[in-house]
């Protein structure tokens, strides 16, 4: 479609300004490949000396100069994958209540509420983990689970460690509650964009509200519900604050859920500004370069979902 | 004649709707939860020596005005660099770009950054400035800060954008008025509102970040408003405080964390005010 308002000859000024405005959007391309060749640069004495066996590596050891991702790796992707799995049905059922089950006026409030939720800072949430959450865990939560837990193969993974209160577990928990209010904006957006004749149709053949959902609402929008996911997800892994202060920043391969652990935004923010001569900081520079590709990945593909359903995408 | 639903689909839906109730009260009780935590433990030091005493050494007493101070102009100047770029990179999208091919890469890649963990911007402002430069500072802080907002600004305003009717803009064209100052006079005018809005809520977004600030405006423990020296910001010396073991640093973070909530819930507020406000 050509802009209807193009004129053909157009005056210099007029050529200045939309040139500045192209010139500041092809800004924004070159500032993504800049920051991929800025970490790519700095990490090269870390690439060239650990090569492929970086990304497979337990080994953090400043003082040998012996370093390897895998560790903060499996951290990152095990606690968002804890707060997705505890952030996706809450959100779900928040984003229904809003849309099917209260009445509009009532809804907007609780729509209003979960927003105020997304505007609290991230270190906010860290430090209620690290001073409400963990030791409420470690003493009345923790200690039950284990005794009850360590001889059930799979539970004594999930339910084991120590009755520490922060750890990998703990992290997720939190990572959680940072991303319903995201994840369950952009459901509620997705959800509102079925169309009122299909759900009337359905209500007036006798369909129940949970039908109306699983058999119209839910198949309708499933694209846009996946990419809100992987948004909330792409948000997960990044997220630095509020994991640092209750993951409890341990190098060791966590071999259950209540052992501390690191992500790869902790370590960076423990780490970064200590971290002296070269190899040291340059491996914290190639965790901060695996961290970019995966969330490109992952926010790439959410945006490619959520396009297509023609939603804000959790900006409100 | 109405008949009745047949138990397990009756049942099915109760839980169901059960199910959707519990997710709600949950969440809102969490958020409770930590307001009323964040409330109770900050109040303590959340008085006039916070606003106007020195930051203390360990285990004294003392305020956060050097962080105030700093969190002001890391970010005033953060927000400064981003309005321009932000309302620029909108107006080609919504105004010439359109649906071009480059116009539809820009929007991808600015949703893209608009999501991208704030920590690895901060990495890359400080291989950028602070490498380059050599030493840390409230300035590299403050760019940090814009690449967050940039894309924020972009988005939001690209939409209020396409908003503004386009019979407006014909009829400037009509008067043979150049098209950039059909954008500057009519279309910026037209959608000053909303262009508040979208500045207001990316400062709320960026007034509360600090993992982009720890390489690059570090802190300080003296009073600096020099934007070229390592400075103090109030999300950066919270997070000190709270993990350190004084329980007198540790209160003082509280004190400083209901600061900056109320900060920020009052921008959002007012941005949705604003909005409504417009909109009537």
């Amino acid at each position: 479609m050509s802009n209807p308002l193009r004129i053909k000859h157009t005056l210099k000024p007029d050529a200045l300004f939309t040139g500045l405005t192209r010139w500041c959007g092809i800004g924004l391309i070159l500032l993504i490949f800049a920051i991929m060749f800025s970490l790519v640069l700095l990490s090269a004495p870390s690439i060239s000396a650990f090569g492929f066996k970086f990304l497979f590596s337990t080994a953090w050891d400043p003082a040998h100069n012996q370093f390897g991702a895998l560790v903060a790796i499996l951290g990152t992707l095990v606690t968002s994958l804890i707060a997705i799995l505890i952030a996706v049905p809450l959100s779900f059922g928040i984003a229904v209540i809003i849309i099917e089950i209260l009445p509009p006026k009532l809804g907007t409030v609780v729509a209003r509420v979960v927003e105020l939720m997304a505007g609290i800072p991230s270190i906010i949430y860290g430090m209620w983990g690290l001073f409400s959450l963990a030791p409420f865990l470690a003493t009345h939560v923790q200690p039950w689970l284990i005794e009850h837990c360590q001889n059930i193969p799979v539970l004594n993974f999930l339910f084991g460690g120590m009755a520490i209160g922060y750890g990998i577990m703990t992290a997720g928990i939190i990572l959680a509650m940072m991303i319903i209010p995201l994840i369950s904006s952009v459901m509620r957006d997705v959800l509102a964009t079925t169309p009122e004749l299909l759900k009337e149709a359905a209500y007036g053949v006798g369909a129940t509200r949970w039908e109306v959902v699983k058999h119209i609402l839910v198949p309708y929008t499933r694209a846009g519900m996946l990419g809100g996911v992987i948004l909330g997800l792409g948000r997960a892994l990044g997220e630095t604050m509020a994991v640092t202060f209750v993951v409890g920043n341990s190098h060791k391969l966590f071999t259950a859920l209540f052992m501390p652990g690191t992500t790869i935004s902790a370590s960076l923010a423990n780490e970064f500004t200590e971290a002296t001569g070269t190899l040291y900081p340059s491996a914290l520079m190639e965790l901060g370069l695996i961290l970019f590709v995966i969330t490109f990945i992952v926010l790439a593909l959410s945006r490619r979902l959520l396009r297509s359903s023609k939603t804000s995408g959790g900006v409100q | 004649m109405l008949t009745k639903l047949s138990r397990p689909r009756r049942f099915k839906n109760h839980l169901f709707t059960v199910f959707c109730y519990a997710t709600s009260v949950l969440s809102i009780m969490v958020l409770a939860l930590i307001l009323w935590t964040l409330v109770s433990r900050g109040l303590g030091h959340f008085n006039l020596a916070m606003f106007t005493q020195a930051t203390p050494a360990a285990g004294m007493d003392g305020g956060l005005r050097d962080a105030i101070i700093g969190s002001f102009i890391i970010t005033g100047i953060g927000i400064a660099i981003a309005i321009p770029i932000g309302i620029l990179i909108a107006t080609f999208l919504a105004e010439f770009g359109r649906k071009s091919a480059l116009a539809n890469q820009i929007r991808f890649l600015n949703d893209v950054l608009l999501s991208a963990p704030s920590i690895i911007i901060g990495l890359f402002v400080y291989a950028l400035v602070v490498k380059t430069t050599g030493s840390f500072s409230g300035l590299a802080g403050s760019i940090a800060l814009a690449i967050i907002a940039i894309p924020m600004i972009t988005r939001t305003t690209e939409d209020v954008l396409y908003l503004v009717s386009p019979m407006l803009k014909e009829a400037a064209v009509a008067l043979g008025i150049p098209r950039w100052r059909v954008t500057v006079q009519i279309v910026y005018r037209a959608a000053l509102s909303g262009i508040i809005t979208a500045v207001l809520l990316a400062l709320a977004r960026v007034a509360g970040e600090t993992a982009p600030l720890l390489f690059t405006a570090l802190n300080n423990e003296f009073a600096n408003a020099n934007p070229l020296h390592p400075m103090a910001s109030l999300p950066v010396v919270i997070y000190r405080f709270a993990m350190s073991p004084y329980s007198s640093w540790q209160s003082l973070a509280w004190s400083g964390a209901l600061l900056i909530t109320i900060i920020i819930l009052a921008i959002n507020l007012g941005a949705r005010l604003f909005l409504r406000k417009k909109e009537q």
